[in-house]
């Protein structure tokens, strides 16, 4: 299982292809997408590798971090996450990943943080039908109705779906297809749409539901430094 | 520039390589060469109306085609930089005073005609295309 990868989200924009159709895509920039720390089965219990994204000003990074990024001898990022990877797959502390990880025509799942819609009701957060506009109905047209039975059981059943806080959680998107990448600029190009506002930041994996493509860099497309990555990109091209 | 309209300058600059399509707005007709796949081969199909919008906004630019077809009235909104579009063609500039002409929709025959423009750099360009054509059909004739 290969590393993911951190990136963030640019927005939307098109593609039109050579015969004519147009794809909708989302621009994912990586910022400096670094391996920060490994976790491995002796040290851990689990193999994992530890990126960092984006740059971070020193003044505004606790000390503690400071030291956390000082072991690792990568510059402060403003965004840290852990990928589960096999033994095989494990990286170098320090190395630099690119979007050569990923190769046009494949799927991957993207993980991101949905756009906060705050308290909201029934009828925007579960599709519920409302109350009908006339027929006696006053003031609750937009309510939930009925939660449930009477005396028996007495109570409202854990789970029921009523208004409340919606949006602003971690959500994945499965099996999003790969459009194009530029390692140049470090840029993603995945055809749809992804959770989370513009430059929030994502999460991308190869797809747990698909097989993996040949020619995909294995451990990683990492830049300049590994001799894998310009090899898979020429494939891409 | 950001990062998405640069992606998107770069296409439409890819788009628009060897082809050149005539400045039109809205009120203008105009004949849209359409490439349309039937079965296996592929062909072009002439769409001609009145062009009664016109969105400009780089990449995801589109213009509106309104047209009377068997008394019916159709519209097709075309990207502007789609590649399905083989062609435009510029027939009649119109002389209209807005940018959106959706009140032809409402209506019918004489009061849904459009003046042609005589006037200015436009009426012009029109004149000397008419002539031309004319001598052409003249020389023809000869």
């Amino acid at each position: 299982m290969r590393t993911g990868l951190i990136a963030q989200k640019l927005g939307m924009s098109r593609i039109f292809t050579e015969t004519g159709e147009h794809v909708p895509v989302t621009v994912l920039k990586l910022d400096n997408c670094q391996v920060v720390a490994v976790r491995t089965q002796d040290a851990d219990g689990y193999n994992a590798i530890q990126l960092g994204s984006g740059d971070a000003k020193v003044k505004n990074v606790s000390k503690a971090e400071r030291g956390h990024y000082g072991k690792a001898k990568v510059t402060p990022k403003k965004h840290v996450a852990e990928f589960r990877v096999s033994a095989d797959a494990l990286l170098d502390v320090g190395v630099e990943l690119e979007a050569g990880h990923f190769l046009a025509g494949q799927y991957v799942d993207v993980t991101g943080t949905s756009i906060g819609k705050g308290f909201a009701g029934a009828m925007k957060r579960h599709n519920f039908g409302g109350l009908r506009a006339s027929h006696g109905v006053s003031v609750s047209h937009r309510s939930h109705g009925s939660t449930g039975n009477s005396q028996d059981p007495g109570k409202v059943f854990k789970g029921k779906k009523m208004a409340g806080h919606m949006g602003d959680r971690r959500v994945t998107t499965q099996n999003l297809e790969i459009v194009a990448t530029d390692g140049e600029n470090g840029l993603i190009l995945v055809k749809g749409a992804i959770p989370g506002s513009k430059g929030g930041w994502v999460y991308v994996r190869d797809a747990v539901k698909r097989a993996l493509p040949e020619g995909v860099p294995f451990p990683a497309g990492l830049k300049s430094s590994g001799s894998e990555a310009p090899v898979a990109e020429e494939k891409d091209q | 520039m950001n990062v998405i309209e640069k992606l998107e300058a770069d296409q439409v600059a890819k788009l628009v390589e060897g082809k050149s399509n005539p400045e039109f707005s809205a009120g203008d007709t105009i004949r849209v060469n359409v490439k349309v796949v039937e079965g296996t081969r592929e062909r072009i199909q002439a769409f001609e109306g009145v062009c009664i919008a016109r969105k400009n906004a780089g990449l995801n630019s589109s213009f509106t085609v309104r047209k009377i077809s068997y008394g019916e009235g159709v519209e097709r909104i075309f990207p502007l930089y789609s590649p399905r579009l083989d062609s435009i063609e510029l027939v009649r500039r119109g002389d209209v005073r807005r940018a959106k002409l959706y009140y032809l929709r409402g209506r019918r025959g004489k009061s849904a005609r459009i003046a042609e423009k005589t006037t200015g750099a436009a009426g012009k360009a029109a004149a000397t295309d008419r002539a031309e054509k004319a001598a052409i059909k003249a020389a023809a004739k000869a």
